[in-house]
């Protein structure tokens, strides 16, 4: 089994320790784009900055500036990459000032996905050696300068605080004073790491940096940009995926105070104004004819048909162990089952939004992305301009999710802004940001296996369809029927699997564009593995957490979280009646994951309440242990919210849902409470910001289950199926 | 036409149709920022603002509807004694993730703290549930919130 952390995509990156120090030596910090700083900005530096690579700069006042190739979104990454540097360069956490990354897929690409992004929980697992190795650099070279100063050898010196000290004279000089004679030395080749029993920062639960300005207001979002002469924009886009415009009448939408001009677009129409209140006002007084085009038809149940369909067919083997057939032949007990996951929006707190400024011969955006670089591409391309002649200002993220990996945004703000003089701030309502995402796919698989007398699995078998990301949006990550993120989670399981086959067919939905979505493949593979696992436990009449266990005798990261997620969460406690505890176990992102959530199911009206989710990771080193208890509440708070609320459906082709009406967020009063353990470990960093959602939609299930005895086979939960007597 | 409004202790002038929410005149006309737009239908609380002291949905109300009354948004809640407690509440418990919600989060809570010294759970419910946060930081509010009444 290829249980290593950093295995997805690695095969894509061409980056290497030295590139990044070679490259960025040409990135001095003179060069740096001026960002949008949501911590304070600091000037460019002069020419006694001292900047070893793409990553550090330390100005000759002795301001130490860390540039951040991976955004912040709220995982943490803005605090626990600095982490890292810090924890080498010797510098406390208060003496750095942070600004955003400029696209630049050459030094800020993510080694693990090839590209300047952030996603597929990978910035720590990426970062990991090469920011570490980042400030090594840069503290030897500190030191080797201060060295040289006082003409005595470097090993005698060392570095503390953001100073190097030689103890054997008392003398100590402050980086600061430092920065100019470092700058001018060469770049060490091999610098040597800290020991993990040397670490001051790493593994404390070290403060947020970013978060003072999210209580006052004074965080800097892509939506609050505001660029001198801004004018307001909002749009409504083709309500079916491909439709066009037949006809507009704008005569009232003019005729509105404070609205400026009417946007008209193929597929669009926008509405820019001098306050969103006005531009909002003049949308709903135009008069749009549409052509609803080829998808004008389409029902979410005319994809679910296409996918199914697609099982009945062999799909490409993702995986072959033994021989599943044959063993399936001599089962003594075979269960069968079908699962269906719906399409899911992102709905991020900040809706959509990017501001344009576009000028003859350059164009200028503001906006929150996870993918620089590529917005920076694709808006380039939509404005017909080079790509150095786009500049792009990235800023905090009001939620990621996936949603902004994509530049269709940026894309469709260009597009508008090409036709406005002046910077135009275009910003979807919360009608067109669920209506126009890119949407978690739609699942369907086949699954079937045989169990011998005593109930152990003898033969899996899985066939599943539906949509590939990668395919889109890396298109060289999907290679000969597969790609990575598709399969993640439906092989390589923790499981022994003497004979165990599993195909893939990429299924496209007509029209309906899909993109990643937070703990994207494992979203879908881990809850129908966990599923049926528990419907094989069930047939064996066995304990869920025993059975799984005695699966892992290959796997000790496994078993170890499984053990303690039973022993946190009193699995074998007895609960009142109308109560269910389920579990779950997943390998996914690089991290060990078993989650055990315990729900109550309304005997009167089916509704399910999540009381409470145990979990026990193993991510190996905890760079931030703040930061892992988060992202770990947060994952399981998404799921829950996808297992109790999430689907997007569509009729006549539109998109059923609009607002936070008809597509549910959990709120706090049904928010259960959250215990996370984590394992003690020295491995490197495995991903950790997607792992608790994709676990927590089966636990939520099995518990149902254990509940009710109903097992659902269909996200998201169905109170009717629940309702006593159903 | 011209109205004329009372924000965080200082008088604007602003000259918009009076059915605008007060949300778009905060962000866009006056360029006060921190107060966000989530929804646009008072069903995610990301637009919270204080009208006369009590947690309101800026973007469904109406600029003419707020006369004398006066309006104080996340920029000046730290001046405020249950404000000042919340935020550090919120500082201290690490709340924030994305952070984009947590405006409205902040207002809603200082609201409940101003009027009631010690929530209980229910209370917190009662007050809360009209935010939606995406990023769940709920179980960090709950403890924030019971930090702050503690103080």
């Amino acid at each position: 089994m290829k249980h290593d952390r950093t295995a997805l995509l690695a095969t894509e990156t061409n980056l290497t320790r030295r590139s990044f120090l070679v490259t960025s030596a040409a990135v001095g910090g003179g060069l740096m784009l001026s960002l949008s700083l949501p911590f304070g900005q600091s000037e460019a530096a002069g020419s006694e900055a001292f900047a070893p690579n793409a990553f550090i700069r330390i100005d000759s006042d002795g301001q130490v500036v860390l540039t951040m190739p991976y955004v912040e979104m709220g995982q943490g990454t803005y605090t626990s990459i600095p982490m890292l540097i810090a924890e080498e360069l010797e510098v406390n956490l208060k003496q750095v000032k942070l600004e955003h990354a400029p696209p630049n897929e050459k030094v800020y690409a993510n080694p693990l996905l090839g590209v300047q992004a952030t996603g597929n929980s990978n910035a720590m697992r990426g970062a990991w050696k090469p920011l570490r190795e980042a400030g090594a650099t840069a503290r030897t070279m500190l030191i080797a300068a201060a060295a040289k100063r006082w003409g005595v050898d470097a090993n005698s010196c060392r570095a503390q605080d953001g100073e190097v000290i030689h103890a054997q004279s008392g003398r100590h000089l402050k980086y600061g004073e430092l920065a100019a004679d470092a700058a001018k030395l060469p770049v060490p080749a091999n610098v040597a790491l800290k020991a993990a029993s040397d670490f001051k920062l790493i593994g404390t639960p070290a403060k947020r940096l970013d978060i003072s300005g999210k209580v006052n207001g004074s965080a800097m979002f892509g939506i609050d940009a505001r660029p001198p002469g801004v004018k307001f924009a909002t749009l409504a886009q083709s309500p079916t995926f491909g439709g066009r415009i037949k006809n507009v009448d704008d005569t009232a939408a003019k005729a509105v105070k404070g609205v400026r001009q009417i946007v008209r677009l193929d597929d669009a129409v926008a509405v820019v104004a001098d306050h969103m209140g006005a531009a909002k006002k003049g949308l709903e007084a135009l008069k749009i004819e549409w052509d609803d085009g080829e998808h004008g038809g389409l029902d979410t149940k005319e994809v679910a048909r296409l996918l199914e369909d697609a099982t009945l067919k062999p799909g490409v083997v993702a995986q072959n162990i033994g021989d599943a057939d044959k063993a399936m032949a001599g089962a003594v007990t075979k269960v069968e089952a079908t699962y269906h996951l719906p399409f899911l929006a992102h709905a991020t707190m900040e809706p959509m939004n990017c501001t344009v400024h576009f000028r003859k011969d350059e164009c200028e955006i503001w906006l929150g992305t996870q993918a620089i670089a590529r917005v920076q591409a694709f808006a380039a391309k939509a404005a017909g301009l080079p790509v150095e002649k786009v500049i792009v200002h990235n800023h905090l993220l009001g939620g990621g999710f996936g949603r902004r990996l994509e530049a269709d945004i940026a894309v469709r703000a260009v597009e508008i802004a090409k036709q406005v003089d002046g910077p135009v701030k275009v910003v979807w309502t919360r009608e067109e940001d669920i209506q126009h995402d890119l949407y978690r796919p739609y699942w369907f698989d086949r699954i079937s296996a045989g169990l011998d007398k005593d109930g152990k699995v003898i033969a899996w078998h899985n066939r599943y369809a539906g949509s590939s990301v990668i395919a889109r949006w890396l298109p060289p990550g999907f290679k000969d029927g597969l790609d990575p993120d598709s399969t993640e989670g439906a092989i390589d399981l923790v499981y022994d699997m003497p004979n165990f086959h599993v195909e893939y067919s990429r299924v496209e939905p007509p029209g309906i564009p899909t993109g990643f979505w937070r703990s994207v493949g494992p979203s879908h593979n881990v809850f129908v593995v966990e599923s049926f696992v528990d419907e094989l436990a069930a047939a064996a009449k066995q304990d869920p957490v025993a059975y799984r266990r005695a699966m892992l005798g290959k796997n000790p990261h496994a078993k170890a979280v499984l053990d303690l997620v039973a022993e946190k969460s009193g699995w074998s406690s007895p609960l009142p009646k109308g109560r269910g505890r389920g579990v779950s176990l997943q390998f996914a992102f690089g991290s060990w994951q078993a989650q055990v959530a315990e729900v109550e199911v309304s005997p009167k009206d089916g509704t399910v309440r999540v009381h409470r989710v145990t979990c026990a990771m193993d991510c190996g080193t905890v760079v931030n242990p703040n930061t892992v208890q988060a992202q770990l509440q947060s994952g399981i708070m998404f799921g829950t919210t996808a297992a109790l609320y999430g689907e997007i459906t569509l009729k006549g082709g539109r998109v059923e849902q609009t607002n936070f009406d008809t597509y549910q967020i959990l709120r706090i009063n049904e928010a259960p409470t959250v215990d996370v353990h984590l394992v003690a470990s020295t491995e490197p960093p495995g991903g950790m910001g997607e792992t608790g959602t994709s676990a927590v939609v089966p636990a939520i299930a099995n518990a149902i289950f254990a509940a009710t005895g109903k097992r659902l086979r269909k996200m998201p939960v169905d109170a009717n199926v629940l309702k006593q007597g159903a | 036409m011209a109205f004329t409004i009372s924000i965080n202790g200082q008088t604007h002038q602003v000259d918009v149709d009076g059915d605008t929410p007060l949300l778009w005149v905060l962000r866009d006309v006056l360029g006060m920022t921190g107060t966000k737009f989530g929804c646009g239908a008072a069903l995610c609380g990301a637009c919270t603002v204080h009208i006369d002291g009590v947690a309101t949905r800026s973007c469904i109300t109406s600029v003419d509807s707020i006369d004398k009354s006066v309006v104080t948004t996340i920029e000046a809640i730290g001046a405020t004694p249950a404000g000042a407690k919340i935020q550090k509440a919120w500082l201290d418990q690490e709340v924030p993730q994305c952070g984009y919600c947590q405006s409205g989060q902040i207002m809603s809570a200082s609201a409940l703290l101003a009027s009631n010294a010690r929530p209980s759970d229910s209370d917190i419910d009662d007050a809360m549930s009209g935010n939606i946060c995406r990023c769940g930081t709920y179980v960090r509010i709950r403890e924030a919130i019971k930090l702050a009444s503690n103080g």
